[in-house]
């Protein structure tokens, strides 16, 4: 698995550059960069889901149902985000829907059987997060297991850890959450968002300066291309591996404090399989499983793709929501047929 | 003396050693804390025992554990046995119908819409088609494992709930209940149907060539494929052969609670089974594998389960502990521990 990973990796940033290249060259009609190729086809499907609704659905064509995608999958966002990187690296992470529900139910328990104050409680379990993912991250390049298994294990801990504090649904009081899930900021046209997508879109717009605009970010890419590679140009792999699952579990934690803001509550069941969510939402978003291609935008369109497919079921009204799940699985076929495509071609090419 | 002690190194340094003597240790434990631990009784001609409890338990794992070392030693994972766990239990249920009906007047009686073999069939078939749509996409459009099943992870739940109307239905078809609760010559039957399986799988893997195939094809895809080994039918076969143990699994899971439910039905049984095979010794970067040793990873996974609820510990701490074993588990097999331990060895051999 890691060799073909490596390999297939290599090739396609080779490919890649090689293909941008040959467009120019060979000046036939199509204009688009084969690397924006997966971020096209994302966002216009996105786009023609949306449109496809608005013709089928009164009402459907509003800002408001466009901002809700954001209300609804703030935490998704969030947490495919953290997601966004470790993929971009050729790795993986198991651990993100286990630590969002650890983060809502140590910040429960904390804020409501022991009194303390939210302002300490939220930079605590931001900090555990990241505690975790650091961990993970550092028996993942100290001891060169796989990224699969290591937050597998992640996953099974944080789960575990969840129920120790307590197997019931612990039901958040504290003023300053409940506030924060309810208050509403106004927006545009008489619309409004919450706090969550304020930190979204906050955490979104880091997210795209960290990985095109900085050093780190491009050893990310560098990773994912190809890791001997990267170790030869003189990079620093090691750390910035490390820094990677750290900051995936920063996401993962993050996102846990606005699934809190969400649901007002903590419990052991919450955002149960959300690991699939986000890496669907990655994938779906054009982003190369194998590693070194892909977009933080392309994430984006990838949740909104998610929220779209949830709001039709919901207007549809007839169709239950497992359909969610089987939508999102022919997508994420799709996407991940679409890539071996591309990848294809870019190695001919 | 010196024989003893070679026939020692000898076992420990079989595959099977580390796993055997951890399942060991677990066995004491329990034997300590509770001295009925291995007493079996017969009652009404059935074995009963904690042991027995144990084996009858950790049937569906084992049998998905087996299935599934085959995929890793192609280097590949199988993430979506659980869905296809709760698609077949689905499939079955469905098919029985699970509706009581009354019956000239007498109460209820149990009944079935369809034949018995049919519905076994069906369930079974639609597994192996599972099993083979996961190894198309590997092996024919050469996706990354984790990925192709991933997509069946993720869509196979909202199959199962599809299928079942998003209900848990109940079966009262009291025939079927004997593959997961009946007893055979005072045996549970679905230590038969581990048996049967486990025999299938050791005689393909053992007694022909298939198995050095596939451990080529772990070891190195290309090269094996250079030498003439059809690497594709193969890793192809292996997954049609994880989706249909997945599937009997299914069958024994959903016919010992008595219903199916597509949402909880095999939960966590993708994870359960790696660890088994983990466990076991198979080592997730393909090559060697070892059946037995899947076998007592299952087993130790379900002893150390009872364990923890036996000694009074709530029930909540078992995914911790597994996860530390998962942990601890990686660690001491990961090349950095055993090129230390190598270089330990090396040092003493040359400082005397």
């Amino acid at each position: 698995m890691i060799d073909t990973a490596a390999v297939t990796g290599r090739s396609g940033t080779i490919a890649a550059t090689g293909g941008s290249g040959t467009t120019t060259a060979t000046g036939r009609s199509v204009r688009i960069d084969p690397r924006h190729l997966p971020l096209a086809v994302t966002s216009s499907l996105f786009v023609l889901m949306f449109l496809a609704g608005s013709y089928l659905f009164k009402g459907f064509f509003s800002l408001q149902v466009f901002l809700n995608f954001f209300i609804d999958n703030a935490f998704l966002l969030i947490s495919a985000i953290g997601m966004t990187f470790v993929i971009l690296s050729g790795g993986i992470d198991l651990s993100v829907g286990s630590v969002i529900a650890l983060t809502t139910m140590v910040s429960a328990s904390l804020v409501e059987k022991h009194g303390l104050s939210p302002a300490v409680v939220i930079p605590l379990v931001l900090a555990m997060g990241s505690g975790i993912g650091l961990v993970m991250g550092v028996v993942i390049q100290y001891f060169k297991v796989q990224p699969f298994i290591v937050t597998l294990a992640g996953m099974f801990l944080a789960r575990g850890l969840c129920y120790l504090i307590s197997i019931d649904s612990i039901t958040i009081h504290n003023g300053f959450y409940v506030d924060a899930s309810s208050h509403r900021i106004p927006f545009l046209f008489d619309t409004s968002i919450t706090w969550n997508v304020v930190i979204a879109l906050a955490l979104f717009a880091a997210a795209i300066y960290i990985a095109h605009y900085t050093s780190f970010g491009r050893t990310v890419y560098a990773i994912g291309g190809s890791e001997q590679s990267a170790l030869l140009m003189g990079l620093p792999v090691p750390r910035t591996k490390v820094l990677i699952y750290t900051w995936s579990g920063f996401c993962s934690a993050l996102a846990g404090v606005a699934f809190t803001f969400y649901m007002v509550s903590g419990y052991a069941l919450h955002a149960g399989g959300m690991e699939m969510d986000a890496i669907a939402a990655v994938v779906i978003g054009g982003t190369l499983l194998t590693g070194g291609h892909g977009t933080v935008v392309g994430t984006l369109f990838g949740v909104l793709i998610y929220g779209t497919i949830q709001t039709l079921i919901m207007f549809e009204g007839t169709l239950s929501s497992w359909w969610t799940k089987i939508v999102i699985g022919l997508l994420l076929l799709v996407a991940c047929l679409l890539q071996r495509i591309f990848e294809r071609r870019a190695r001919t090419a | 003396m010196s024989a003893a002690a070679a026939s020692l190194r000898r076992l420990a340094s079989g595959n099977t050693f580390w796993p055997l003597a951890m399942l060991g240790f677990l066995l004491l434990f329990n034997l300590v804390s509770n001295p009925q631990f291995f007493a079996i009784t017969v009652k009404d001609g059935h074995l009963y025992g904690s042991v027995i409890d144990i084996l009858n338990r950790a049937s569906p794992l084992m049998i998905i554990a087996m299935g599934l070392t085959l995929v890793i030693a192609t280097r590949g994972i199988d993430i979506s046995v659980g869905a296809v766990v709760a698609i077949s239990g689905a499939v079955a249920a469905v098919l029985i119908g699970g509706e009581l009906s009354p019956s000239g007047g007498t109460g209820m009686a149990d009944a079935t819409r369809v034949p018995l073999p049919i519905v076994i069939w069906s369930a079974l078939g639609v597994a192996l088609a599972l099993g083979m749509w996961n190894g198309a996409l590997v092996s024919l459009f050469g996706m990354q494992p984790i990925i192709a099943t991933l997509i069946l992870l993720v869509t196979g739940r909202g199959i199962a709930q599809l299928i079942t109307g998003g209900q848990i239905i109940t079966i009262y078809y009291s025939p079927y209940h004997f593959i997961g609760n009946g007893f055979l010559l005072g045996i549970p039957v679905s230590l038969f149907i581990v048996a049967a399986v486990s025999a299938v799988v050791w005689l393909l893997t053992r007694k022909t060539a298939l198995g050095m195939f596939i451990e080529a094809i772990g070891v190195n895809p290309v090269a094996s494929r250079l030498a003439g080994i059809r690497a594709r039918t193969i890793t192809f076969a292996c997954y049609a052969v994880c989706g249909l143990c997945a599937g009997i699994a299914g069958l024994i899971v959903s016919s010992n609670v008595k219903s199916a439910d597509g949402n909880n039905a095999g939960l966590l049984f993708e994870l359960d089974a790696i660890l088994a095979v983990v466990l076991g010794g198979t080592s997730l970067s393909g090559g060697k594998f070892t059946l037995a040793g899947s076998v007592i990873g299952a087993l130790i996974i379900q002893t150390l389960t009872t364990t923890i609820y036996s000694a009074g510990v709530p029930p909540e701490v078992n995914l911790v502990v597994k996860a530390l074993v998962v942990f601890l588990i990686t660690i001491v097999q990961s090349q950095k521990v055993r090129d230390l331990i190598a270089k330990q060895r090396t040092r003493r051999v040359v400082t005397p």
